[in-house]
């Protein structure tokens, strides 16, 4: 328990060098928002290694931090909807058993962006943003499966390491 | 990897892609208009047929032309909505989220129908 917060300092530094490596990154999906995530890596890490009060904390840290650094107010509130309710959808899904890390990793990969999408709603006030939604589901699967598989991956190799 | 996920993923991209059906058929109506609004209230409409640009409130240059409007210019950062492809069919929209700008196409004639049903 003593080491908590140095293990946190780690992972949100580890969270915001994801972010910022992500910013260097030239893929562009061809639709214009759409980026793999590769934060929700250490989210999704510290998810299964520790609990949820944890993950939820580094993820409202890595955003406020990473929108300070890389983007605007704007930004932090699109990411903060999306990342509080893909940690809430992953963690209900976590606890059921049924699904593995990559199961929970799409699910939190999808409610990110549909998180997003009701805060658009709300900010420009119309719905016309939901004709994004489609796009926006596919595109949450397929970053969603490619950090499960990772994360699967990691967290093999990490079995015995205790971080709490 | 689980059953459940493949499960998952399944449903997801199933409800995707009749999401996307659902648009794609819908359609263009014959005469569709170009709402343009900011901040929520309406800031103009004009028709598709017709060619025009519009300047919207300094910040952004809407053009219209061959039946599609496209943004032209917008003096945000992250260009989003100028590298949005144009839009010509009934419900498509571009979304410019730094000036709250939202154009989108409406069809006339799905508009008739909304009154009766109403």
């Amino acid at each position: 328990m003593k080491n908590r917060a140095a293990y946190f300092g780690v992972f949100t530094a580890l969270a915001l060098i994801f972010s910022y490596v992500e910013t260097l990154i030239p893929i562009n999906f061809g639709i214009p928002g759409v980026k793999l995530g590769l934060a929700n890596l250490v989210i999704v890490m510290v998810l299964y290694k520790t609990d949820f009060k944890e993950a939820l904390l580094l993820s409202v840290a890595r955003v406020i931090l990473a929108g300070f650094i890389f983007g605007n107010l704007f930004s932090i509130l699109y990411s903060l909807a999306g990342g509080v309710l893909s940690l809430i959808v992953m963690n209900a899904l976590r606890c059921r058993k049924s699904f593995s890390v990559i199961g929970v990793s799409i699910a939190g990969g999808v409610s990110h962006n549909i998180g997003q999408l009701i805060v658009a709603m709300l900010v420009v006030e119309t719905y016309q943003v939901g004709y994004y939604l489609p796009v926006l589901l596919i595109a949450g699967t397929l970053t969603g499966a490619v950090i499960g598989i990772v994360c699967r991956e990691v967290l093999k190799r990490v079995e015995d390491v205790r971080f709490v | 990897m689980k059953k459940n996920d493949w499960f998952l993923a399944a449903g997801i991209l199933a409800a995707a892609a009749l999401l996307l059906c659902f648009q794609i058929f819908r359609g263009t109506g014959d005469h569709a208009s170009v709402t343009v609004s900011v901040d929520g209230t309406l800031f103009g409409t004009y028709s598709l047929e017709e060619d025009r640009t519009v300047e919207i409130n300094d910040t952004n240059r809407l053009v219209i032309s061959d039946g599609s409007a496209r943004m032209e210019w917008a003096d945000c950062p992250d260009q989003v909505c100028v590298n949005h492809r144009e839009v010509s069919r009934d419900g498509e929209s571009i979304i410019c989220l730094p000036n709250q700008v939202v154009v989108s196409i409406e069809s006339m004639e799905e508009s008739d129908v909304d009154g009766i049903a109403q």
